[in-house]
């Protein structure tokens, strides 16, 4: 390869939820293997961004691209949709996306929940899907808790398990909205060293985040948003120790304080 | 003065009326089921749909199911339509009669169940499946049911218990299920009380089988819902 592809790319994206606009024209990349990292005020649209990518927001403008192929959309009845949902589905499955608030399914294990996707969406065969999902539990940590509930695990330990779930879809990228912000402090540690391995092993993340620490290490590259806008952005030397802004630097300097 | 002789030939004869009441339970259940979560997704799925299921569970809970049995039973005979369909050899029979108005019947109590139980699905599990791809079949086989089906069972039977006991309904369109058949031995023997004691015993151990097969169901569902098990072992 010449140059490294583009994983995610969206273009120009506005959303808006009656009558509050919350993206106002965003464009973002992130290559193979890039860590983009995307802080701002709460309220600033990053989750909202986020959630464009895989389409669980629909963008009334703006185009969706992922591994290079363009997310169809249409209009109709004045409201924006998916043209083609088996070819949003298809997307979908191709990027990982990991919750603020975990979303494991309660009824199922937590190898259940691993390999749900694996085998009933993918279709690939079991026991292969298991074996999967088995080192890739162990190797978040959860090797003891195969069998055991959601319910059953502490916080850390349930984000740890989504993790798991959405690296077993083989993504091609894995998307982050706050995963340690619903963590109690103490748990917060052990979620982010998961995702610093990740990010170690050359995969491709985008990360809303507040923990500003971790970001300014792990990212290649950093987006601060504010007001549904792309403030400033840069290699993460810029974001997190030098930003040209005064938004951004008023930001970045309340964060790392904390 | 306690007449074992009687008693235990009555419960005899009793039983023998068993299969029917058992059969009329099982299949309207079954049937029930079905055409309750069916109508609690066609109450979400559309304003035209909505409406129509609305209706119809406020007409099917707000008549007696006995009428209800008359009506499928006496009533549909006078539409010429289906005197002439070939649905008529089975709608001529008791035995298909209150099966449909047992199921008509549950199924309207079954789909505001269904509902309740559809809506206490965590809008994060389903965003989850759909993040990942699932399709929308897979979302509802997979996360939705299984989830709303956990949530529902508790009250789920109640219903059922109901429902085996609505059974002896069927008995006033001629259907010799256990009340039937105590009907038919106290006109012979105008022995009220120890016969209905007898069908009593019998719905009453019914019943209590069945609670406590849906209490095993649910416990055997929701492990999630208890402190996890102490693990010896720990592999299932
Ligand atoms: N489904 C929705 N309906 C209506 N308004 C919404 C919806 N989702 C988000 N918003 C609004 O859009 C704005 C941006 O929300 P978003 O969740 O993207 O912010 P955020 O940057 O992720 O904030 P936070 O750091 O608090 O998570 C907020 O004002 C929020 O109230
Ligand atoms: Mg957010």
């Amino acid at each position: 390869m010449s140059s490294p592809e583009i994983v995610v790319a969206v273009s120009n994206l506005h959303k808006r939820f009656g009558a509050l606009e919350v993206l106002k024209g965003v464009s973002l990349e992130a290559h193979t293997g890039e860590v983009v990292s995307i802080i701002g005020a709460s309220g600033s649209g990053k989750s909202t961004l986020l959630r464009c990518i895989p389409l669980l927001e629909v963008p009334e403008e703006g185009e969706i691209r992922i591994s290079g192929e363009e997310v169809a959309l249409r209009t109709r009845g004045g409201r924006r949709e998916a043209a083609d949902a088996k070819q949003v589905n298809r997307l979908r499955s191709q990027l990982g996306f990991v919750f603020q608030s975990f979303n494991l399914w309660q009824h199922m294990t937590v190898l259940q929940n691993v390999v749900e996707v694996p085998v009933h969406v993918q279709r690939r065969p079991r026991a292969e899907a298991v074996a999967e999902a088995e080192s890739l539990l162990e190797k978040v940590g959860l090797a003891e808790k195969l069998n055991a509930y959601p319910s059953h695990l502490s916080g850390g330990q349930q984000q740890r398990a989504a993790i798991a779930r959405a690296l077993a879809m083989r993504p091609q990228a894995l998307l982050f909205d706050e995963p340690t912000s619903a963590l109690d402090p103490e748990l917060v540690g052990e979620v982010l060293r998961v995702m610093r391995s990740l990010a170690e092993e050359g995969r491709t993340m985008l990360i809303v985040t507040h923990e500003m620490a971790f970001a300014a290490e792990v990212s290649s590259h950093a987006v601060f948003l504010a007001d549904g806008r792309i403030e400033e952005e840069g290699p993460p030397s810029q974001i997190f120790r030098d930003p040209q802004s005064e938004r951004c630097r008023q930001f970045v300097q309340r964060h790392l304080d904390r | 003065m306690i007449d074992t002789d009687f008693l235990a030939e009555t419960l005899l004869k009793l039983l023998g009326g068993l299969p029917i009441t058992l059969e009329l339970s099982t299949i309207s259940i079954l049937a029930g089921v079905v055409l309750a979560v069916l109508l609690a997704l066609l109450r979400q799925a559309s304003r035209v749909g909505g409406l129509f299921v609305r209706a119809y569970v406020f007409v099917l809970r707000g008549t007696p199911l006995l009428l209800q049995i008359f009506l499928v039973y006496y009533g549909l005979g006078q539409f010429p339509l289906i005197r002439h369909s070939i649905l008529w050899p089975f709608l001529r029979e008791p035995w298909w009669c209150a099966i449909l108005a047992l199921t008509l019947n549950t199924a309207a109590y079954g789909s505001e169940i269904v509902r309740g139980g559809l809506a206490a699905v965590p809008t994060g599990a389903v965003e989850a499946a759909r993040v990942a791809g699932m399709s929308r079949w897979t979302m509802y086989r997979r996360i939705i049911l299984p989830l709303a089906f956990r949530q529902a069972l508790p009250a789920y039977g109640n219903e059922w218990v109901i429902m085996v006991k609505s059974t002896s309904l069927a008995s006033i369109v001629t259907l010799m299920e256990v009340t039937g058949q105590a009907y038919a031995i106290i006109s012979e023997t105008y022995r009220a009380m120890e016969v209905f004691l007898c069908a009593g015993a019998i719905y009453l151990t019914l019943t209590f089988l069945l609670t406590r097969a849906i209490g095993a169901l649910e416990h055997r569902l929701t492990p999630y819902l208890r402190r996890p098990e102490t693990t010896l072992g720990g592999l299932a």
